[in-house]
């Protein structure tokens, strides 16, 4: 039940369109790029994967600093490679959309901020992710003391409970408050 | 979810469980139309989907059951096709939206500047098209049905009425079309549909105004909604984590840019946060302060002077003839206007050098500034205006008495004042015209913003793509770096972008009531500017530096174009309640007042008695007392608002307490059964068998310490539960900096 070579079922399109923020428009198109990304001997298969690399070569995810992240999070692999069916492909487009509601790409989002997927943004998560936030290059990483001051800082405005890490709901807490968030997190 | 009722023949099932079975069914579509929402992967989602498709067609036919069948699946068809009609809307309307796929281009390249573009263009579209569709309707009926003589040119301009410059002056042919005002007759009742001009033209310019007011308020408050009411926090720092990073970025440029931009900022946050709130010198700053704002006044009052002065001086031309001046004398007026609109910006930014604002702050100065010195100038304009209106309305005095003088020597004395005669064929081009102010006033409108357009464009001509040019190819043969250094290609400034969008808004909702084309005018405008800045920005620009998000000060912005509706409806309806209209042009000419047209026609074409109604309901004695009861309407709703805010700190500091508590509980709870499993180990648990401990290194050693040693690298992990954390051996001594407190597993 996966994708035919060329052409997407007409049942499955309208299934699709049910279950994804996305228009008709969009889902053939995103079935083409797909089929773009897969080599030749793949197509044929009935579920086919594209390997995590080739995904990383789209342009909207080139520059993106979370893009291994992005692709860990909607892969759906046994071997946790990042690799992505387009099942998985359609779901992350469908997140990252106009039209997708604030609760769906919360959620993702704290998913792709959860660097040990243990659940929790902690220390360490906030971390990687303020490393990642300022680029990988010397001149724009944050120091030591600039890191702690700055961790402990969102610690205290965002961890309601005082328990030292930001959980989902008080991560969508603080989302829901921002003007910005709906709009940044589209593609 | 088991399916309750299994295979039960349908006509066996009692009414309760026909209704059970109906709450399923509901519930399974519920379920369905939620599925989009929920974060499962696609696989579980398309099983969960067919699963409740299946059950939901395999039901449905059941429940209708008996006499309400018909009716039942009639309905569900309907729902159907109903789903079926939205979601093709929302594909057609997705199409729909125009140069979707530039945009998406730009605001890869650059940060999401578009949005007000949107809302921007169906205001402005909208009132266009109305206004658009409703003149053809009068052009169309007007033509044959009207009165010639204002549509006519009058015989002594015909001789250069399609001379280029005139036209350009928005004289000659064009005064006398459908563009202003003065072309509309003012017979009540036209042709056979009986169109009533006057009062479509008054409805159509009160109903524009009013459906822009309803859809800048309704996109405010949709704004305020999503920003979320419940409490003032704001998550600075938490914001700037995870918002932070635009998706859209497609560009490695822009994403340095960005990264760089987003490391400045946590560290200006850092430093705000730390550095005192007391400066040195704090008396030098203020005394600088009160010196910028000085100059800023003084700069406000002058460019306010200068307009008044040369408006004047144009009055004075016109007077001696327009023809004896040269083309800068003619349109004085409004190259100063938008020269003052450039450069005064600039001279402000030099000027705010002086007072040392965060950036943030003194960008809201300098927008703030700049508001006030077109405000300022617009007004003068008006101003200036109202006299040239007075004048106008002096000299039609002077012609309605020779208006009777002309008549009567048409007659040339020949019959006497009670008899009939055949009246006598005049060309209308030969009738005397009167001053026509509205038209007039129109005319400086549409002058005003075709200049206007005019110095944008070549700004951004000269300005940019010229500017790039030169910094491109000279860059080759200059002694610094032209790219780097002072020139440099511009950057593409999206506040001052947005503003000139709003204020050109602003002035098209002032002319609109008297030149009813020029909404449409400033649809075509606004394509032709798309078209151009797009080439512009993709050509000529680079990403500002400080990657500005537009959006976050979107209510700002939309605040701002409120302010300016209400600003520049109100010069039009003063002139409409005060001046009487023109005697000879015009659909309320001859009327006393604009608004009597309502009147006219509540009195004739209405029955009585709702006339009367009405004119109770304008009652003074009525309406005061209904502006009270609104008044405190508000009151109370800002009351309750208060009390919720109140409400939710409350809630918040209680969910803090408790969960602290909750901690504490559960560390002692932890504590515990690790002591517990200690002694356990000795006593109940044979070394070999692990049943209390968890733990890999326990499993691997086997034969070993029956005692968990204190210091252990791993602490064998509790029943079913994983603690990320130090020891509980380890727990009372101080946390380590970065406030780590063992936390149980919360999901």
């Amino acid at each position: 039940m996966g994708t035919t070579a060329s052409q997407l079922r007409k049942d499955l399109l309208s299934e699709y369109q049910e279950l994804t923020f996305l228009t008709k428009q969009e889902i053939i198109l995103a079935h083409k790029r797909f089929s773009e990304l897969l080599s030749k001997e793949d197509r044929n298969i009935p579920t086919p994967r594209v390997p995590m690399e080739k995904v990383l070569s789209l342009p909207e995810l080139k520059s993106n600093p979370f893009r291994k992240r992005i692709c860990h999070v909607f892969s759906t692999s046994d071997m946790k490679d990042g690799s992505l069916t387009f099942e998985d492909f359609l779901d992350l487009l469908s997140a990252f959309s106009d039209s997708a509601t604030l609760e769906i790409k919360s959620h993702y989002a704290f998913r792709i901020f959860d660097f040990d997927d243990d659940g929790t943004l902690d220390g360490g998560d906030l971390e990687k992710l303020v490393n990642c936030l300022t680029g990988e290059t010397d001149d724009t990483r944050l120091t030591t003391e600039e890191m702690r001051q700055l961790i402990s800082n969102i610690l205290e405005e965002s961890d309601i409970d005082k328990d030292g890490t930001v959980n989902l709901s008080e991560f969508q807490h603080v989302i829901s408050r921002s003007p910005d968030f709906v709009r940044s997190v589209q593609m | 979810e088991e399916e309750k009722v299994g295979e039960e023949k349908p006509e066996v099932l009692s009414p309760e469980e026909l209704e059970k079975l109906k709450e399923e069914v509901d519930e399974r579509k519920k379920l369905i139309s939620t599925l989009r929402g929920k974060p499962w992967p696609m696989r579980k989602k398309l099983l969960t989907l067919r699963e409740s498709h299946e059950f939901v067609e395999k039901y449905e036919g059941a429940l209708g059951k008996g006499k309400s069948r018909k009716l039942y699946a009639y309905k569900v068809m309907m729902l159907k096709k109903w789903m079926k009609f939205q979601r093709d809307f929302e594909n057609f309307k997705t199409a729909c939206v125009p140069w979707e796929m530039k945009i998406k281009e730009i605001e890869s390249k650059y940060v999401s500047y578009l949005f007000l573009l949107y809302p921007c263009t169906v205001l402005l579209v909208l009132p266009g098209c109305l206004l658009f569709f409703n003149l053809a309707e009068k052009a169309l009926m007007g033509r044959p049905y009207g009165s010639m003589p204002r549509k006519t040119v009058p015989r002594a301009d015909e001789a250069n009425a399609m001379d280029f410059a005139v036209l350009w002056d928005f004289g000659g042919y064009a005064q006398y079309s459908v563009l202003f005002y003065g072309y509309y007759n003012s017979q009540r009742a036209i042709g056979w549909l009986k169109f009533r001009m006057p009062l479509s033209y008054f409805l159509v310019g009160v109903g524009t105004v009013a459906y822009s007011y309803m859809v800048v308020i309704r996109t405010m408050a949709r704004n305020a909604n999503e920003d979320g009411g419940g409490d003032n926090n704001s998550f600075n720092f938490s914001w700037k984590m995870f918002t932070s990073w635009d998706y859209l970025i497609g560009n490695p440029e822009t994403a340095d840019n960005k990264f760089a931009s987003i490391t400045t900022s946590f560290k200006e946050a850092i430093l705000e946060e730390q550095e005192s709130r007391k400066d040195d010198n704090i008396h030098l700053t203020r005394f600088l302060r009160v010196l910028a704002n000085f100059l800023v006044l003084c700069c406000l009052a002058g460019s306010g002077y200068l307009i008044y002065f040369v408006v004047r001086r144009s009055q004075k031309f016109a007077l001696e003839g327009l023809e004896s001046h040269s083309w800068w004398e003619r349109n004085e007026v409004n190259m100063v206007m938008s020269l003052l609109g450039m450069f005064c910006p600039m001279l402000f930014d030099v000027i705010s050098a002086l007072e040392n604002y965060h950036p943030r702050i003194a960008l809201q100065w300098q927008l703030g500034r700049i508001f006030a010195l077109f405000l300022g100038n617009l007004y003068t304009f008006i101003i200036a205006l109202m006299d040239e209106i007075n004048l106008k309305r002096e000299e039609e005095e002077v012609l309605k008495l020779n208006m009777t003088i002309w008549e009567a020597s048409l007659y040339n004395g020949t019959l006497g004042a009670n008899s009939t005669a055949p009246p006598i064929t005049v060309h209308p081009a030969d009738i005397p015209r009167g001053p026509c102010w509205e038209t007039m006033v129109g005319q400086e409108f549409v002058r005003l913003i075709v200049s206007d357009t005019m110095t944008t464009y070549i700004t951004l001509l000269i300005g940019d793509f010229l500017r790039a040019v030169l910094v491109r190819f000279l860059n080759y043969c200059w002694c610094w770096d032209l790219e780097a250094g002072f020139p440099s290609y511009s950057e593409f400034d999206v506040s001052g972008n947005v503003l000139g969008l709003i204020f050109n808004q602003g002035m098209i909702w002032m002319g609109a009531f008297y030149a009813p084309c020029l909404p449409a005018l400033n649809v075509l405008r606004l394509h032709v500017s798309m078209y151009l800045q797009c080439w512009a920005v993709m050509c000529c620009n680079v990403p500002q530096e400080r990657v500005f998000k537009a959006s976050g000060s979107n209510n700002f912005y939309m605040a701002m174009l409120l302010v300016i509706l209400f600003l520049s409806t109100l010069p039009a309806i003063y002139t409409i309640v005060t001046i009487p209209p023109s005697f000879d042009c015009g659909p309320f000419s001859g009327k006393s007042r604009m608004f009597d047209v309502i009147q006219e026609t509540l009195e004739s074409d209405f029955p009585a008695w709702f006339g009367k109604v009405f004119s109770y309901a304008s009652n003074p004695g009525l309406v005061l007392p209904f502006l009270l009861l609104m008044v405190l309407a508000i009151y109370y709703l800002q009351s309750t608002s208060k009390s919720y805010k109140q409400a939710n700190l409350e809630l918040k500091k209680k969910l803090q307490t408790v969960s602290r508590t909750i901690n504490k509980v559960l560390t002692l709870i932890q504590y515990l059964l690790y002591s517990l499993c200690g002694t356990c180990t000795d006593i109940v648990c044979p070394p070999e068998s692990t049943p209390c401990k968890g733990g890999e290194h326990r499993a691997h050693q086997g034969k070993s310490d029956h005692q968990i040693p204190p210091s252990a690298t791993s602490p064998p992990a509790p029943r079913g539960h994983r603690i990320p954390g130090p020891l509980p051996g380890n727990q009372w001594q101080p946390a380590p900096s970065v406030q780590r407190v063992p936390n149980s597993q919360r999901h």
